[in-house]
């Protein structure tokens, strides 16, 4: 027999699987509709709405002050980058200049954020890849920080640390000392995160090679963050349109142009050195100032459109408002990193198994409640 | 008689036999001893799974910076106990559109291949129930058995992520096979022998086999731990549940002591291929250098015992440090890497032995 005959002999067909809503890879509640070939990935289809909570439709209600607070139930591993960057917004359109200490602490503790982000990130990794262990040693450090920031601020994941015109308040005596202390510890913990995972030769093999996305594709799509870093698309934020302090440190863009998971996996690695960089280079000279700049106790925005972008540990996070000049906006919109991100998946995970689309989302990093606001 | 003592000729086992064939015509006897000896072996290898598990749990805390079970009992040395009992009162909930029959069927024939292996176990020279002249082929005809109950469970679940798990698990069992009987025949080369209590005590003089038998045993042992792993669908190649991929697996719809039986045949299944791999490589229930050989109320056991729970350990290590293998990078590793050096290493163990080099 043929080969045609073979297959008109035995009928096959591919068939749908529901990845999620609950679905240990997806991390929440995202629902990946996959059309199955055997073992082979025909098409993916994500499926939203799941974790909608309409917090923009929220935020045309609220007063400038509250929609910080809504921020934070965005993307919640980078809940004080997303809240700095309403602060932004705000600021620009009231025409305040913070002080240099606001500036300074914001970047200081927006770098925290990045590494506790990337740290779970690297745990959830390893998990999603079949190595366990690494969940509790990314767990043991980033608790760390959380222990920071609960000292800092009262909370450890939503901080609402921020406030339109700087911060709620000063940060703790200990907090300079802490910090320290993580960092000199964190940059012995790196070394071993390459040894317990990076270094493995199953994981280079997973991930090596698996959901290329070349750079023109990761331009058209809008993608940014580590995933379009990892294919050599130059769209650090923090680089190309500093806010806050970024300006004044010294620190590299971390570019790999394979555009493979492993290296958006480098990336994320490279980028948490850059990180204790930044936090170092800060930390000694925390500048006196003030804390907050005056507001009103009603903020008013004048007339017009107001947008400031910055980069949370997923990539680009930009907040549009148009206000009519009242106490609370006519329309906000949020650009969040992973939404776009998302939107890529289909394209790079044609006819691959379906360990390679879970190794692939992994290294995406997506937080469900900032596709799905 | 002569075939009761033979089974078990303990000395309390003994007192036990006199008294049931005391009691009963001879045929009558032997059948209930060869129960009582089943309920004990089930027992006791319940038990030994249960421990395991805990033993799991502990190591898994160890490599994970955690503490691990310490509230039931002295150390959480109940938990597992705790957990069982928690597994057997519990409703056995399934699907509608399920094949009852297979769907039923499929945890008893996990859990029965897993404990029949264990008859032919030599714990020590006295403690094995079935020293059949064919043990080894024994041992890997019904430790492929165990295959067909996972095909089944994934099939008649009628869930499409238990169905890819099962067809997973058809194909790494079939290939990997391929690796531990070539791994084990190596061995058999060496002894000439495929009964177990024979292998041992070919080790009591010439040394232990992974020894005697130079880098061809060397290599043999680590094939025939990587097989083995592989065979027992534990990490690096738990594909077959892959709890990121496939939720769990084939036993996605199982609950309660349905689901306990596979988890105990899994755990069960790493005692019996540490087994083997002590009987073939470490000298199964002999002494190391003989510093024992003396002591005449010295429980061989123990050794056998503490061979295995080491060589356990060494699974557990890998299960806690590796990430999975790929489903196609599984079949690579065993076609285009394990089944050639395989080969060649039993060539090579031919000649070996043709020139008389052994040790």
């Amino acid at each position: 027999m043929t080969d045609q005959q073979v297959q008109n002999k035995i009928k096959t067909e591919e068939y749908f699987i529901n990845m999620g809503p609950q679905h240990p890879a997806a991390h929440g509640v995202l629902r990946l509709i996959l059309t199955i070939d055997g073992e082979i990935i025909k098409n993916v289809e994500p499926d939203l709405g799941y974790i909608h909570r309409s917090i923009e439709k929220m935020c045309e209600r609220d007063s400038y002050q509250q929609i910080v607070h809504l921020t934070d139930r965005m993307d919640y591993l980078s809940s004080h980058i997303n809240n700095e960057a309403v602060c932004l917004t705000v600021e620009k359109g009231l025409e305040i200049e913070v002080s240099d200490r606001v500036k300074v602490i914001r970047t200081i503790i927006a770098e925290l954020t990045r590494i506790a982000s990337h740290c779970l990130w690297w745990g959830v990794m390893g998990m999603d890849l079949g190595a366990l262990t690494t969940y509790f040693y990314a767990f043991r450090d980033r608790e760390m920080i959380n222990d920071i920031f609960e000292e800092t601020c009262g909370a450890r994941l939503t901080m609402n640390y921020n406030v339109p015109g700087g911060l709620m308040f000063d940060i703790h005596p200990n907090f300079v000392k802490r910090t320290k202390d993580f960092i000199a510890q964190f940059k012995t913990k790196i070394p071993e995160y390459n040894r317990l995972l990076t270094d493995n030769v199953i994981f280079h093999k997973r991930t090596k090679g698996v959901g290329i996305l070349t750079r023109e594709d990761a331009i058209s799509f809008g993608v940014s963050g580590p995933v379009a870093r990892g294919s050599g698309f130059s769209s650090d934020v923090r680089k190309h349109h500093p806010y806050s302090a970024y300006d004044r440190v010294d620190f590299k863009e971390i570019l790999f142009t394979e555009g493979d998971t492993f290296a958006r996996y480098q990336v994320r690695m490279m980028e948490l050195w850059e990180s204790v960089s930044i936090i170092e280079q800060l930390i000694d000279n925390i500048p006196e100032g003030e804390i907050k700049a005056a507001t009103k106790a009603v903020i008013k925005l004048p007339k017009g459109e107001f947008y400031q972008r910055v980069e949370t540990a997923r990539g680009e996070l930009g907040v549009y408002i148009n206000s009519t000049g009242n106490k609370n906006p006519y329309r906000v919109k949020f650009r969040s990193p992973g939404f776009s991100n998302l939107s890529i998946l289909n394209h790079i995970s044609k006819d691959v198994l379906i360990a390679d689309l879970v190794a692939t989302m992994a290294s995406f990093d997506f937080v469900i409640p900032d596709i799905d606001r | 008689m002569n075939f009761i003592q033979m089974i078990i000729p303990l000395n309390i086992t003994k007192t036990i036999s006199d008294w049931i064939s005391s009691i009963m015509p001879e045929t009558a006897a032997n059948y209930t001893i060869m129960v009582v000896i089943a309920v004990a072996y089930l027992v006791l290898f319940a038990v030994a799974g249960l421990y395991l598990v805990l033993l799991e749990r502990k190591v898994a805390a160890w490599f994970q910076l955690r503490i691990g079970p310490n509230r039931v009992g002295p150390w959480g040395l109940l938990q597992t106990m705790a957990d069982a009992l928690k597994l057997v009162s519990k409703e056995l909930t399934s699907t509608i559109k399920i094949d009852k029959f297979l769907y039923n069927l499929a945890p008893y024939f996990v859990i029965v291949a897993a404990l029949m292996a264990m008859a032919v176990f030599p714990f020590s020279k006295q403690f094995q129930a079935f020293d059949i002249n064919i043990g080894v082929f024994f041992l890997i005809a019904i430790s492929s058995i165990g295959v067909i109950g996972i095909l089944l469970a994934g099939w008649s679940s009628n869930n499409k992520f238990a169905l890819i798990g099962a067809m997973r698990s058809g194909l790494q069992t079939i290939s990997y096979e391929l690796s531990v009987g070539l791994s084990i025949l190596t061995m058999v080369l060496l002894t000439g022998s495929l009964q177990l209590s024979e292998i041992v005590e070919a080790q009591r003089t010439g040394g232990w086999l992974i020894l005697q038998g130079h880098v061809p045993s060397i290599i043999a042992f680590m094939i025939f731990m990587i097989a083995g792993t592989a065979e027992t669908n534990r990490a690096p190649f738990d594909l077959v549940e892959a709890e990121s991929e496939l939720g769990a697996g084939f036993h996605t719809e199982y609950s309660g002591m349905k689901f306990a039986y596979f988890f105990l045949a899994e755990f069960i299944n790493m005692f019996i291929i540490s087994s083997i791999a002590v009987v073939l490589f470490f000298g199964g229930w002999l002494s190391p250098f003989g510093i024992t050989d003396n002591i005449t109320w010295f429980p061989e056991v123990i050794w056998f015992i503490i061979k295995v729970v080491g060589l356990i350990f060494l699974m557990m290590w890998f299960r806690w440090t590796f990430p999975r293998l790929r489903v196609d990078q599984l079949l690579t590793l065993e076609w285009k890497y394990l089944l050639p050096l395989n080969l060649m290493n039993l060539m090579l163990m031919a000649i070996i032995i043709w020139l008389n080099w052994t040790i």
